[in-house]
């Protein structure tokens, strides 16, 4: 996850090249401030670093926006993150599957930092899937898709395909 | 619905109560009008301060019972947020698909809908004037990732496990200790501050079920046990208890934690997860294995049986494991490309070699698929005959297969003699055993041509999944047969097409390349521009319902004893499952196996009828005594390879043929098929030149065994998979020069450079003993997934073998020792006597999947034929004092602008984009076109010119003879430029035909 801070670091034109202990087995982030204890979890430091590098609509311009912005963070790392079979992955694909039907973004139509969050988060999992599973999870994919093509988020991570034509033509 | 409607909404019984406030709503009825739930004894002492005037009050849906309700209630309580509170019973619908029934959820005025309690509660406070700080973001989080899982365990070891006290709470002093340790540390009353926050009502009402009061709190905690009493004691806190809590207590949340798996810990489930798989993989060895593995070893090449040749032809022998192995025909119209190669004769071709390797009799028979429509079809339009068009095509097969080293023993056609011999034996056994039917069936005809248009020229919507292309035989999208009387179509009187009377709903359309709409109107035959019609004919069926109760004992019988891929089973099961029907075996065309019955001597044999047959026509052409492979299923186990689109073929209708002709022939043990290969992104497209085919592989000048190397990789066994220029060159420089390559160039350089080219004498340490067992397990493994045809996988026991090699190379560094004193450079020698052995041992394993790279790797170490052999051992062939030959590196690395190269020109790079259709009108401008440009620039002027004059008649309202006549010479003006410009003028005219 402390590489996930470094990517997001990068998003946000921040120069931070910051280097984040982790804490206990799940290797949470922790990032060291001057005052004070410092900043654990990756949410918190994720908001935090959003509001050092001046772009706090990326949390949400209103304040119900705000909350849905919030609500897709703890998602990412309370159900994302936690998941431990195939069938976890399945209800997390199809619940945002379902969400995103109507929608561009997590929020609805802004960026959020939980569109960016979710897309570090996932994009272990879609690079695994298979052709029929991205056309499954349809809105999931047109989503992936267009997050990893906004400007500076995908950064080093792998571009993950999602238009595939057969080679076979079924010559007869 | 309006917004404040909803507000009052109860989604159970769907009645709106306007007025009614629902802070005071019955509890578990939840709603006033809803008789269906038992409980509906008011809720006490929930009030709340009522709603500021201006905003409409939001939902806030709460589970009774759902432990996530203490907190927004608190929350709502404290924040004196504008919301209605309703209850819910847990079967209630959730107020969106996302949200869980046990979890509480909040409809915003904007109609999201808020499904995670803490996301809840910070909404509630915001909208309340506090702003989420850092701090209070850090306690969110960590109350969602740490403390709720432990707490859920807890309640759940407490209320469904009935044990107590500290035994239920688990790991939670750890986190009690943190709040305790926070709290004193920043020496502040509340978490986040001195004031109340968000993160104290969010972390109060997850411990307040496992503590109830902070009597249960030890004195160590003391700062934690003040803030908790504060809480608890606090209105919002206390309101939040009583109405959540009432009137069970803690039992409220029983019957929800009880339809909950039991929890599983972040902390506990880490020591059971996948790395430790991964590592099982790396087992300790037992003693046993390894002295085994060393005695092995000792026994030297005396130890392997001797390589079996098979004498020419390739007959079965009694008491020898008979492997027959097929790879579906390749239809000869077209080239291949790799799915093809893949799915079908590499992936056989690997087996085949492997089966030889285990000295197994085996033969490997394949060959074109030359009859049908296609082959008419591309005979017209390359103006050859079907039987040029084939001789053309088959050499071209043959010629791409002999690049890729496909080992066939035989490819052969199925336009030959026996072919006619063997099908038209098997259709009059079929015949006369009463297995097949007749009946009429309408198709269509163009009676210019005396033409039926074949199935697979007709494009329709397919019947079960309504893909719009589906082709007449099968749907491309859910590989559904349609049957041929499926196809009837008709055309209502504007020429479009419609389903006839008594089909179901299958709409038609027309097809290529027979068939075409013009400007949208008739159907047109494209050879003669006559019309089709529909037309009765008569076609023999083979019918499959009759055959049914020989062919499901068959299928049990063959997949409890062979292996058949799971989508070979998936397909077959459900094929059978959607019934079967009869299915017409013949076809009205002259390309083809000729019925030998009366009444049908015009027509031939159905492709699909007929095609199989051709594995045993084929066989026939190779020897005379095919019978011994093809009517022995006693003695011969046959294999099927394909891509799963040929499966029903293979596992329901040719053995229903074979069943049906009862004559002890020899059906299929072991069906396997491939899922699809697709190609990276872009376009895959022949006309377009986008993708690779058989016979430009070569013309990458990659060479073929990289190719098959990287084919096999990625060989969809199980799921698709994907072909992609970047992945190939990561294999080929990661796996292949640097993993394979680089250890055996290495293992041979050392035995060169420092021991003269001969493999010195070696003394092995239980190190290297421990590394003979590794190499021992990686080799069983290879044996047991080859067996179950799972060649991708085997594959990698071949890559770490070689990576275990490399790793002993570089700890024992033999380069270093050769220069020690007497012992290192006999450390040395024995480092490097293993090393190329174990290359020794790679050349063989990788022969299947690499056949030219395991003969140089044969001829660089002087590996002697007869160790050319695959057993269950790793054993010394390289012994002391046998001499290498030269050793060069067998990989070459792959350049990024090579890579890059290949993809633009494989890849569509230079696909044109279509010029923009010129609009032959005055107001055009320069056209750019392939004709003489100063010819079209005149006749674009003179067009101008007569299309202004007409304009001047109509305008003037001139005789319409005069209109007429002008008009006709406008077009025909128009007519020459779009001649001159080259393209096809029949574009334009219709456009003035309807306007008369």
């Amino acid at each position: 996850m402390a590489a996930e801070l470094a990517l997001l670091e990068g998003t946000l034109g921040l120069r931070n090249g910051t280097k984040y202990g982790a804490q206990g087995e799940r290797q949470i982030p922790v990032l060291q401030t001057n005052n004070g204890p410092g900043l654990t979890g990756l949410i918190t430091i994720a908001a935090h670093l959003v509001k050092q590098a001046k772009k706090e609509q990326l949390l949400g311009s209103t304040a119900e926006e705000k909350a849905v912005v919030q609500q897709w963070l703890e998602y990412r790392v309370t159900r994302v993150d936690r998941c431990s079979s195939k069938e976890d992955t399945r209800t997390i694909l199809k619940d945002l599957n379902t969400h995103l039907e109507d929608k561009v973004y997590l929020a609805g139509n802004s960026f959020t930092l939980a569109d960016i969050l979710m897309y570090y988060g996932l994009h272990h999992v879609m690079v695994d899937l298979t052709v029929q599973e991205k056309e499954k999870y349809l809105n999931v994919s047109r989503w992936f898709n267009h997050i990893q093509h906004y400007p500076g988020v995908r950064q080093q991570l792998s571009n993950v395909v999602f238009i595939k034509n057969r080679l076979y033509t079924n010559a007869h | 619905m309006s917004e404040a409607l909803r507000a009052e909404h109860c989604g159970s019984c769907s009645s709106t109560k306007p007025g009614l406030p629902v802070s005071e709503a019955p509890r578990a009825g939840h709603c006033g009008s809803c008789s269906s739930v038992p409980n509906r004894t008011p809720r006490p002492g929930s009030r709340r301060p009522p709603a500021p005037v201006a905003s409409a009050a939001m939902r806030l849906q709460v589970a009774a019972g759902g432990p996530a309700a203490l907190k927004v209630v608190a929350a709502a309580e404290f924040a004196a947020a504008p919301v209605r509170l309703c209850w819910s019973a847990p079967a209630e619908q959730p107020l969106s698909p996302l949200c869980s029934p046990w979890v509480p959820a909040l409809q915003l005025d904007s109609g999201a809908v808020l499904f995670s309690p803490n996301a809840i509660c910070q909404y509630l406070f915001l909208a309340g004037g506090q702003e989420p700080t850092d701090l209070t973001n850090q306690w969110l989080e960590w109350e969602a990732t740490e403390l709720q899982p432990v707490v859920a365990a807890a309640l759940y070891a407490q209320l469904v496990h009935g044990k107590k006290g500290l035994e239920a709470a688990g790991h939670l002093g750890k986190l009690l200790a943190y709040i305790e340790q926070s709290l004193s540390g920043r020496g502040t009353a509340y978490l986040a501050g001195d004031t109340q926050s968000v993160a104290d009502v969010v972390v109060w009402g997850a411990l307040f079920p496992v503590l109830q009061d902070e009597a249960s709190l030890s004195n160590e905690l003391q700062a934690l046990r003040t803030w908790f009493q504060t809480m608890t004691l606090s209105e919002a806190c206390r309101k939040a208890a009583n109405s959540v809590l009432m009137p069970k207590g803690l039992l409220e949340f029983k019957s929800y934690l009880q339809k909950q798996p039991p929890p599983c810990l972040a902390m506990e489930r880490a020591t059971s997860n996948e790395p430790e798989e991964e590592e099982a993989s790396e087992r300790v060895l037992t003693e046993e294995e390894i002295t085994a593995a060393a005695d092995a070893w000792a026994r030297g090449a005396a130890a392997l049986p001797k390589p079996w040749h098979p004498q020419k032809p390739v007959l079965p022998v009694e008491g020898m494991r008979n492997v027959l192995i097929t790879s579906a025909l390749p239809y000869v119209n077209n080239v291949p490309h790799l799915g093809n190669i893949i799915g079908c004769v590499l992936s056989a071709d690997t087996f085949a070699r492997y089966c030889r390797l285990r000295n197994w009799n085996t033969l490997y028979v394949c060959g074109t698929d030359e009859y049908g429509t296609a082959t008419e079809t591309k005979a017209v339009e390359e103006g050859l005959t079907p039987r040029e068009i084939c001789d053309k095509y088959n050499a071209i097969h043959a010629d791409i297969y002999r690049w890729f080293h496909i080992s066939f023993d035989y490819f052969g056609r199925t336009t030959t003699p026996h072919q006619t011999t063997i099908a038209q034996d098997i259709f009059q056994r079929l015949l006369a055993r009463g297995f097949l039917l007749q009946d009429t069936v309408e198709q269509l005809q163009c009676e210019g041509c005396q033409r039926f248009l074949a199935d697979r020229f007709v494009e329709g919507i397919c019947p079960f999944c309504g893909y719009e292309e589906a082709r007449g035989d099968q749907c491309d999208k859910c590989g559904k047969l349609i049957n041929a009387v499926e196809l009837k179509v008709g055309w209502d009187p504007s020429g479009r097409p419609v389903a006839l009377p008594g089909t179901p709903t299958v709409f038609w359309a027309l097809s290529k390349p027979f068939l075409c709409f013009s400007s949208q109107k008739r159907p047109q035959c494209k050879l003669c521009r006559g019309i089709p019609v529909v037309k009765p004919t008569q076609h023999l069926f083979l019918d499959l319902p009759k055959l049914e109760e020989q062919l499901e004992p068959w299928l049990e019988h063959s997949w409890s004893t062979g292996d058949w891929t799971a989508n070979a089973r998936y397909i077959t099961r459900s094929w059978i499952r959607d019934g079967l029907k009869p299915r017409c075996i013949t076809r009205d065309l002259k390309w083809g196996t000729p019925v030998p019955l009366d009444g049908y001597r015009d027509k031939v044999f159905y492709v699909w009828f007929d095609a199989p047959i051709g594995y045993l026509s084929i066989t026939a052409n190779y020897t005379d005594q095919w019978e011994r492979w093809w009517k022995n299923p006693q003695q011969v186990e046959l294999y099927n390879f394909m891509a799963k689109d040929n499966v029903p073929f293979h596992s329901v209708i040719f053995p229903c043929s074979l069943l049906g002709a009862d004559d002890n022939y020899t059906l299929v043990n072991h069906l396997i098929a491939t899922e699809y290969l697709n190609y990276e992104d872009g376009k895959f497209s022949k006309s377009r030149g986008v993708g690779v085919f058989g016979d430009m592989a070569k013309d990458t000048g990659i060479p073929a065994d990289i190719w098959r190397f990287y084919l096999l990789y990625l060989r969809p066994e199980g799921q698709d998979s994907a072909f992609s220029w970047s992945d190939l060159m990561l294999k080929n420089n990661s796996e292949l020069l640097n993993n394979l390559g680089n250890f055996i160039n290495r293992a041979g350089m050392f035995v060169c450079k420092f021991f003269g080219g001969v493999v010195p004498d070696m003394v092995l340490t239980m190190d290297d003993k421990r590394l003979l067992a590794r190499v021992t397990l990686e080799l069983r493994q290879y044996h047991q997934l080859l067996e179950k045809v799972r060649i991708r996988d085997a594959l990698r026991c071949i890559l770490s073998i070689s990576r275990h090699g490399n790793q002993y190379i570089q700890v024992n560094e033999p380069w270093k020792r050769i220069k020690g004193n007497e012992e290192d450079r006999q450390r040395a020698g024995t480092v490097t006597g293993v090393a190329v052995n174990m290359a020794s041992l790679l050349a063989v394993m990788v022969q299947p999947y690499m056949p030219s790279v395991s003969q140089a790797i044969q001829g660089q170490l002087c590996i002697p034929p007869e160790c050319f052999v695959l057993s269950h051992i790793f054993t010394c062939t390289l012994p002391p004092g046998h001499r290498v030959g030269t050793v060069s590196p067998l990989f070459q690395k792959l350049e990024n602008d090579q890579i890059e190269a290949l993809r633009k020109r494989f890849g569509g790079g230079q696909a044109k984009p279509t010029p923009p259709a010129p609009v032959p009108a005055p107001a055009s401008g320069p056209v750019v076109a392939p004709g003489d440009p100063q010819l079209i620039q005149e006749l674009t002027e003179q067009v101008a010119k007569q299309g202004n004059h007409v304009r001047q008649l109509k305008a003037n309202k001139a005789e319409k003879a005069e209109v007429d006549a002008e008009v006709a010479k406008l077009l025909e003006l128009k007519k020459q430029l779009a001649l001159a410009e080259g393209k096809s003028p029949e574009v334009l005219v219709p456009k003035g035909k309807r306007k008369k």
